[in-house]
């Protein structure tokens, strides 16, 4: 192991024990949090148990959905955008501010729209995710080499054999970026519009556990969230590391 | 192609795009859901000058303040301490990355148990969502520093002091600054999210408030406040962002 | 202009091993006697140690063995009074503009106002970059910031001035006009010059002395005379011995310049 893996586990390792040392000498009461081997337990028994599997399989699939709205219509438009110079250079100021607006703020309204169901939730994830596949395309694409594409001229390739061959692959670092940020952000959109307000869900359910006091639930969804996300966000990057390593970009 | 589609012309088309498609879907959804951009700005207009907003405004914004303040202060501290010792940063920047791409929303929960409800919990909430980023930047550019030129301080025989006021402030501060701004917009957002759950007080608290009222007039107006609000600074800052970063 | 300005007695220099790779014999050991007001150059192949030499001269790191002694005193790690640094990277301070730049070369050194303002003034028009004063270096073309960089050097009135490769980014024909220049600035401030470069004709057209050096742990194979008279610039490639001087640099040079290539090529 090397250095710095050692010095990630020391810090984290760190973190539990001393959270453990100040749960279990009483200077963190237990109504406010359980010790963490105590957390630990909660968290298998909440998982043998199943009682959950259903809220964590509709969040995670609302988060998919997302998701998949946002990267899809997002590297639509970013392509669409990248060709038309007029309209990107127009939107630009919003793309620039986009990620300073309080997307949360619209949840109340799209309620009163949509009703209490799924649709807030999904859309409030789509519209966070999707600003930042566009801008992620647009940035991979002004950055493909014009001698790419002279080279790409010269072979004869048409428009489509030109996207598939020689775009795509090279925006491909760029891409995986795109889906790292939009799962990110597809993931904290459901989940926080959750437990603002919905009747189902992980977020509802750390909601619902928190007013009835029930530490033995909140505490392991909390633990679970976390895990999600980072694991998630660890994985991507990783892959998004390798590739970028691969051009000698890192 | 002439005619100089200059960033403030394009941000003019841009809102007028905005208020447009905005009317449009009013004229679509109608006043079941939705209010125009007239009524809207006329409503808010009155809330401006009505007496039970401000105290909600003010509790919004002095939260806001203090955990901007805390934000700033502790994320610039962690930046500049992990920075400027290489292998605490390698070694702690992909786990801040990590925490800034957790919902930290349910971290509240935690917060609240820890400092009951009201102006503290929120703080808290909100000084959580700013650190990380404005610590990030800010190891970034301590880290980032060409070392050309601290070679050169050196060459030219600068005190550790003076190396640090004269070299390394001015080279980390535009990086610095675009942490700064960005630790800004996300402390706002965490402030007015941590209203929206379990708070009494505070714009957050007047959105949630209305759902329950079915007041839709409230609902678009502190929406749109919330939304001009943010993006005229977000606008400023960024503005003075480009400016930096264009002379370095 | 025959006394020893710079002396370098048996000089080694050794990279203790590190997590990136093993122990490193960089350079030496070393001979070297540096004449005051001459300019003197050093050739050699890729990571031969030219530069860590220049390192050892400014005081930017120490001898593994041997000494370095300048003016007579021993150089310990310490950057001696004196001695200006010119680098290949660009060490222009972007933040501030180029009088400010080339101001910060006076920190320390002047206090009083009036005179700072005289000295900056004399090098920026020294470097031909009076219209630029109050530009920033993003504004500025590749060689003409390494022009502030050399009047923030010269600024401080320095009586040894070491150059790292400092064309080194630049394109051929802005090297050769830059290399007139360094000409010229030898003249007038009587400065000692040791300039390290790769490009052979440059080392020619501008030394009066240049040694050769070996592929890596440096040691220095040739020392040339070229005896160009000392007012000359880059048309002394017209001189019947310029023709010489460059073969012969080049003689000492290819075979260690092909056991480096070798080297890389088979080098992980």
């Amino acid at each position: 192991m090397n250095r710095v893996r050692l010095y990630q586990v020391g810090v984290i390792g760190g973190f539990v024990l001393l959270l453990e040392a100040l749960c279990v000498g009483g200077v963190i009461d237990k109504i406010t949090m359980p010790p963490p081997h105590r957390i630990a337990i909660d968290f298998v028994k909440l998982f043998l148990s199943a009682r959950l599997w259903p809220e964590i399989a509709k969040s995670m699939g609302n988060v998919v959905l997302s998701f998949v709205l946002a990267y899809v219509a997002g590297i639509a438009i970013g392509t669409l955008l990248h060709a038309h110079r007029v309209a990107r250079d127009t939107l630009d100021p919003l793309f620039a501010t986009y990620y300073a607006i309080p997307v949360f703020a619209f949840y109340p309204l799209f309620i009163v729209m949509f009703g209490l169901g799924d649709g807030p939730q999904v859309l409030i994830g789509f519209l966070l995710a999707i600003v930042a596949v566009i801008v992620t395309t647009l940035n991979g694409l002004d950055r493909v080499p014009e001698v790419l594409r002279k080279t790409a001229r010269i072979a004869r390739l048409g428009p489509l054999q030109t996207a598939i061959k020689v775009t795509l692959p090279f925006c491909a670092p760029y891409l995986l970026t795109a889906a790292k940020l939009a799962l990110a952000y597809a993931f904290i959109g459901v989940i926080g519009s959750e437990f603002i307000m919905a009747r189902n869900g992980m977020g509802y359910e750390i909601g619902y556990a928190y007013t009835n006091f029930d530490n033995a639930t909140m505490y392991p969804l909390i633990l679970l969230i976390l895990l999600l996300s980072i694991l998630m966000n660890s994985g991507l990057s990783h892959w998004e590391k390798l590739l970028l390593a691969r051009r000698g970009l890192r | 192609m002439r005619g100089a589609r200059t960033p403030a012309r394009n941000t003019l088309v841009l809102i007028a795009g905005i208020f447009v498609l905005w009317e449009l879907a009013y004229l679509a959804v109608g006043d079941v859901a939705l209010r125009s951009p007239l009524q809207t700005l006329r409503f808010t207009g009155g809330l401006l000058q009505s007496d039970y907003f401000w105290p909600h405004l003010a509790n919004t914004m002095q939260a806001f303040g203090i955990a901007l303040a805390i934000a700033l202060t502790v994320g610039l501290a962690i930046g500049f301490a992990l920075g400027l010792h290489r292998l605490s940063a390698e070694a702690m920047e992909p786990m801040l990355v990590a925490l800034y791409s957790i919902p930290k929303i349910t971290l509240y929960p935690i917060l609240l148990l820890t400092f009951g409800l009201g102006m503290s919990a929120k703080v808290a909430f909100g000084a959580i969502h700013g650190i990380i980023p404005v610590a990030l930047f800010t190891l970034s550019a301590v880290r980032g520093i060409r070392p050309i030129l601290l070679k050169t301080g050196r060459v030219l025989k600068l005190s550790p002091s003076a190396m640090v006021r004269t070299i390394l402030f001015p080279a980390a501060v535009p990086e610095i600054f675009t942490g700064i701004r960005v630790g800004f917009s996300l402390t706002l957002i965490g402030t007015v999210l941590g209203e929206m759950f379990a708070a009494q007080h505070g714009l957050g608290y007047l959105l949630m408030n209305a759902i329950g009222l079915y007041n839709i007039d409230v609902i678009m107006s502190v929406t749109f406040l919330l939304v001009v609000f943010a993006s005229a600074v977000n606008g400023v800052l960024l503005a003075i962002d480009r400016r930096l970063h264009f002379r370095a | 202009m025959s006394s020893p300005h710079v002396t370098l007695r048996g000089v080694s220099k050794r990279f203790p091993a590190s997590a990136g790779g093993n122990a490193v014999h960089a350079l030496g050991p070393v001979d070297l006697e540096i004449r005051k007001g001459e300019f003197f150059a050093i050739v050699g192949p890729s990571g031969c140690g030219k530069s860590t030499l220049l390192e050892l001269i400014a005081g930017l790191t120490s001898a593994s063995e041997g000494s370095v002694d300048f003016e007579g005193k021993p150089i310990a790690n310490e950057i001696p009074d004196g001695v200006g640094v010119v680098f290949q990277e660009d060490a222009c301070f972007p933040w501030l503009s180029v009088r400010d730049n080339v101001a910060f070369g006076l920190r320390n050194i002047v206090a009083d106002d009036a005179e700072k303002s005289h000295r900056v003034g004399a090098a920026i028009a020294m470097m031909g970059l009076t219209d630029f004063t109050t530009s920033y270096p993003s504004q500025l073309s590749g060689g003409m910031r390494q022009r502030v960089c050399i009047a923030r050097t010269l600024v401080a009135q320095p009586r040894l001035i070491l150059l790292d490769e400092p064309f080194g980014a630049l394109d051929q024909q802005t090297r050769l006009l830059m290399g007139d220049e360094v000409l010229r600035l030898w003249r007038e401030t009587g400065a000692t010059v040791f300039l390290i470069t790769h490009a052979l004709d440059e080392a020619a057209m501008l030394a009066d002395r240049i040694a050769v050096m070996s592929a890596r742990p440096g040691k220095v194979i040739d020392l040339v005379e070229t005896n160009w008279p000392r007012e000359r610039d880059s048309r002394i490639v017209e001189h019947p011995n310029f023709g010489a001087v460059t073969s012969r640099l080049w003689k000492a040079l290819r075979d260690e310049s092909m056991k480096t290539m070798g080297r890389m090529s088979s080098s992980p």
